[in-house]
């Protein structure tokens, strides 16, 4: 009965997808559990905030301040400009000429491979700008793919944002600029800041564009009280070398030195994997809390 | 009848030029902030053709660049970077052949066949999965894949360790989650009366995925490949760590070789700006940024095609 | 266009409601309400339309359409669907400018001043003309936030004249006996559908109107619901001037005193068939047109 065979064939394919579901979910926890695993005994307090050693197992906790410093610095530029570029085109662009090429242009950028954005950064911050391989340059070119993505997920944010609202007020008499401040913004804070963090957890990784802009020297002996911004010594300034965990981990492999590469690598990038999870985590519960603020209780 | 109690108002509903120009403030302003992506365009665009091209006046013809010899500290130094190009193709090719099915077949999983616990699993996951830093898969690449390569393929008389088969390996995993997720967007969006239209004609769900689902988004299903091919293509440190890094044009899936990214990661620490050598590397940055402009386009006409649809 | 002055002049005296033949002539058995009897005859006009067309691109939705919207009273737009009503209804404040390729030819004079003269501010337009939406749509905020809306855009930044202004459309609107105990912390999504009708309606009063545009205001409310609305509407229309477009035959004769019937017409643009006292568009009027609507047999 040809009924019959295609009902066993149905089964067989079902079959197949489970299994291969199973398989690449399972491959994404046996790479969880695999760096959790092999950072015992190395990670730890100590690890986290000491300063890397030539001869001991030393940390890096110098390093995962310089991966923040370069995080924040980049946010700080990408959050505003991303959100009111979005602004743009969530409200105002419409089908025309220049509102296209934005959009092109977002999807070029967008496409740019990390190691071309890492060149781009090295002939214009850190040579022409004379900015040199520090904090500044990394984060400057960290922002020329993220900008364009913030943008996209601001704009996706307003887009969700029901019409209805903007109608009632509009119709309140309310300005359009007073709309999308009063009504659409706030309403389309949950979803922006959810994208913050997503974005985050891709710049807290991203290694290529930083090997050539933020340099790659092994930072040690940060001195908290030097507040002096335009001394690149100081680990407060934006113009310090600054090598993030991501670069650290590509430098020990590249160099190949000391005895304990092999913990230091798989240590830091349990954290960089730690830091995947709490970033998702992070967005979801945050997203969660302000949609259901902002809608109040029913 | 009606008391005529609202005084009736006789200010004006007119506003002065300036009050118009201030409604229009806002509007000009963001706008502004949304053009600096063009902007960006056009300076990286400039500042690597600028300096990809430099080579060109340096005294070597496109015949020297488009050889397949490179040799940067021979005398006289060759810089044919046809091994690089064929190596970005060849790994980005087969990292597709091996993360087609498997990210095609999660997204037609999570789409027509999980329930809903199951789904609420797999979603997380391809989020975190699609968050691994890339060094992160390089450095597992070097710790875990090239040695059990090593020992687990040498008894069929492959010396598999660093090489366009581990490269490609981490590549397809990588992006897996990039195809998986378009996909699933793609397989999710064909409309429900299609599927019920041949539910209800007595076919399997297997019939129903391959005979109407899995045509209805076939385009959709593609640009997820190229998409993820783009990632792959573009992709530096993961590679560069398990590939081998051999300067030569790809002999086979078990022999080291190496890519335009891998390329430029090694090597423009050691140049200097100005030598040939250098500029041999941006004009390598040049050919990806091409490639990579290349594939936005070529994404841009198919999903136009499939709007005509 | 005509000049204010002129209207006045033109206006009749008051006159005394026309008495009603017992039986109306007609199949359709529609109440009409003492309310629906009253003429408005003396009433100053406070919108007036004169060859009203809109287009959507190069479509005509709605064909030359003139009337005079009486002061202080409820007029109703009736008419089978795509007929233009609620289209019309929207050019009053200008809230059809935002869909991009409509365009209008005419005129619509708001107290004398053409508000789509090319230096009007829409904005302000819409601070005079309010408009209550078909599904109740409060923001996502406490109720008095809600109501506070508009007044806060206007520039209302004392905070005790803003608190009575609330309260005081709350009254109005005939919600604040439900909600005063916590219309501070409530949010404005909390409440049942009919309340954040009542709700949005207050938050229209706030903006101080004089016009309120009410777009199938009771369409997706529940009965009991739908006649509290239409109470309200009969005590607002002491203070305001009321545009209620309406599907429902009954609920026009209920609550209007001026009845407009459009229908759409061979070029599938909408066009005004009959205007007349609401009465006489249920009783007597005086197209056939209206007649068979009316009566059940078209729409």
């Amino acid at each position: 009965m040809t009924g019959n065979r295609s009902l066993i064939w149905d089964r067989v394919a079902t079959g197949v997808f489970w299994i291969l579901a199973t398989f690449v979910v399972a491959v994404l926890g046996a790479i969880i559990v695999h760096f959790l695993l092999a950072s015992i005994g190395t990670l730890s307090l100590e690890f986290l905030t000491s300063s890397p050693s030539r001869t001991e197992l030393g940390g890096v906790g110098p390093i995962i301040w310089n991966s923040f410093y370069i995080l924040v610095l980049t946010l700080l530029i990408t959050v505003p400009l991303g959100t009111i570029g979005g602004i743009y085109m969530a409200e105002y662009a419409g089908d025309g000429r220049i509102p296209n090429l934005i959009r092109l242009s977002q999807e070029l950028i967008s496409s740019v491979p990390s190691i071309v954005v890492g060149l781009f950064g090295l002939a214009l911050f850190v040579i022409a700008f004379g900015w040199s391989f520090s904090a500044l340059s990394g984060a400057m070119a960290l922002t020329v793919f993220n900008l364009p993505l913030m943008m996209r997920l601001s704009e996706q944010a307003m887009r969700a944002v029901p019409q209805d609202e903007r109608d009632a007020s509009l119709a309140l008499g309310a300005s359009k600029w007073q709309t999308i401040h009063h009504v659409v913004l706030p309403l389309a804070i949950p979803g922006i800041v959810t994208g913050i963090i997503l974005t985050a957890g891709r710049i807290f990784g991203e290694a290529a564009a930083l090997i050539f802009t933020a340099g790659l020297s092994t930072p040690s002996n940060y001195d908290f009280t030097n507040f002096n911004l335009a001394d690149p010594r100081s680990p407060w300034s934006p113009f310090h070398s600054a090598t993030t965990l991501s670069v650290y981990i590509w430098k020990l492999n590249s160099e190949g030195l000391g005895s304990y590469v092999r913990q230091i690598a798989d240590a830091s990038s349990a954290i960089l994997i730690i830091a995947v999870l709490l970033f998702n985590l992070g967005a979801r519960l945050l997203g969660r809390t302000l949609q259901r603020r902002s809608t109040g209780s029913r | 009848m009606a008391v005529a109690s609202t005084t009736q108002r006789t200010e004006s509903l007119t506003g002065s030029q300036s009050a118009l120009g201030r409604l229009d403030l806002p509007r000009r302003l963001t706008l502004l902030a949304a053009m600096i992506v063009i902007l960006l365009v056009f300076l990286v665009l400039g500042f690597v053709a600028w300096n990809g091209t430099r080579i060109f006046f340096a005294g070597f013809g496109l015949a020297d660049i488009l050889s397949t010899t490179w040799a940067p500290t021979a005398d006289p130094p060759q810089f044919g970077i046809l091994p690089f190009i064929a190596g970005t193709v060849g790994v980005t090719a087969i990292a597709a052949v091996i993360s087609t099915p498997l990210s095609v077949g999660l997204a037609i999983f999570m789409s027509e066949i999980a329930p809903r616990w199951a789904r609420n699993i797999a979603q997380p996951a391809m989020e975190v999965f699609v968050g691994i830093p890339s060094v992160v898969w390089g450095w597992l690449g070097i710790t875990i894949l090239v040695p059990c390569l090593r020992t687990n393929l040498s008894w069929a008389g492959f010396n598999v360790g660093f090489s366009w088969f581990a490269g490609s390996l981490v590549l397809s995993l990588m992006i897996l989650p990039t195809i998986t997720s378009i996909s699933y967007d793609v397989i999710a969006s064909v409309p429900h009366e299609m599927r019920s239209g041949s539910v209800a004609l007595g076919s399997t769900r297997w019939q129903t995925i391959r005979h109407v689902v899995l045509p209805a988004a076939t385009t959709g299903i593609v640009t997820a490949i190229v998409l993820g091919m783009m990632r792959a293509a573009g992709e530096a440190l993961a590679v560069q760590m398990v590939i081998g890094n051999r300067p030569v044009m790809p002999t086979g899936l078990a022999d080291p070789l190496t890519t335009l990214t891998s390329q430029i990661t090694l090597d423009m620490g050691n140049t200097v700006a100005g030598e040939p050598w250098n500029e041999a590397l941006w004009t390598m940055g040049l050919v990806l940024l091409l490639i990579s402009f290349a594939f936005v386009l070529f994404v841009r006409r198919l999903s136009r095609r499939n709007s005509y649809q | 266009m005509m000049s204010m002055e002129n209207e006045m002049a033109i206006a009749q005296p008051v006159a005394k409601p026309v008495p009603q033949s017992a039986t109306p002539p007609i199949g359709i058995q529609v109440e009409v309400r003492p309310e629906a009897t009253e003429s408005v005859a003396g009433n100053e006009t406070r919108i007036a339309v004169r060859d009203l067309s809109v287009y959507y691109g190069a479509k005509r939705a709605v064909r030359e359409v003139t009337l005079d919207i009486p002061a202080n009273a409820v007029t109703a737009f009736i008419g089978p669907s795509g007929c233009g009503k609620s289209t019309i209804l929207r050019c009053f404040d200008r809230m059809n400018d935002l869909i991009p390729s409509a365009r209008i030819e005419g005129q619509i004079v708001l107290n004398g001043q053409d508000i789509y003269a090319p230096n009007v501010l829409p904005v302000e337009v819409r601070r005079r003309v309010g408009l209550v939406f078909q599904r109740p749509n409060p923001f996502p905020m406490t109720i008095f936030d809600n109501v506070a809306y508009g007044p806060r855009r206007h520039g209302q930044g004392d905070k005790k004249a803003l608190e009575e202004l609330v309260e005081r459309s709350l009254q109005r609107a005939a919600l604040w006996d439900e909600v005063k105990d916590d219309y501070k912390k409530k949010s404005g999504l909390a409440l049942s559908g009919g309340q954040q009708q009542r709700l949005c309606i207050a938050r229209t009063l706030a903006t101080e109107p004089d016009v309120i545009l009410m777009d199938e205001p009771a369409s997706s409310l529940d009965p009991i619901s739908t006649l509290k609305i239409e109470d309200l509407i009969h005590e607002l229309r002491e203070r305001y001037t009321i545009v209620i477009v309406t599907h429902n035959m009954q609920q026009a004769s209920r609550v209007s005193q001026m009845t407009a019937f459009f229908t759409v017409g061979e070029d599938r643009a909408g066009y005004l068939v009959e205007f007349s006292p609401t009465a006489a568009i249920f009783t007597k009027p005086k197209e056939q047109l209206t007649e068979d609507y009316v009566s059940g047999r078209f729409g």
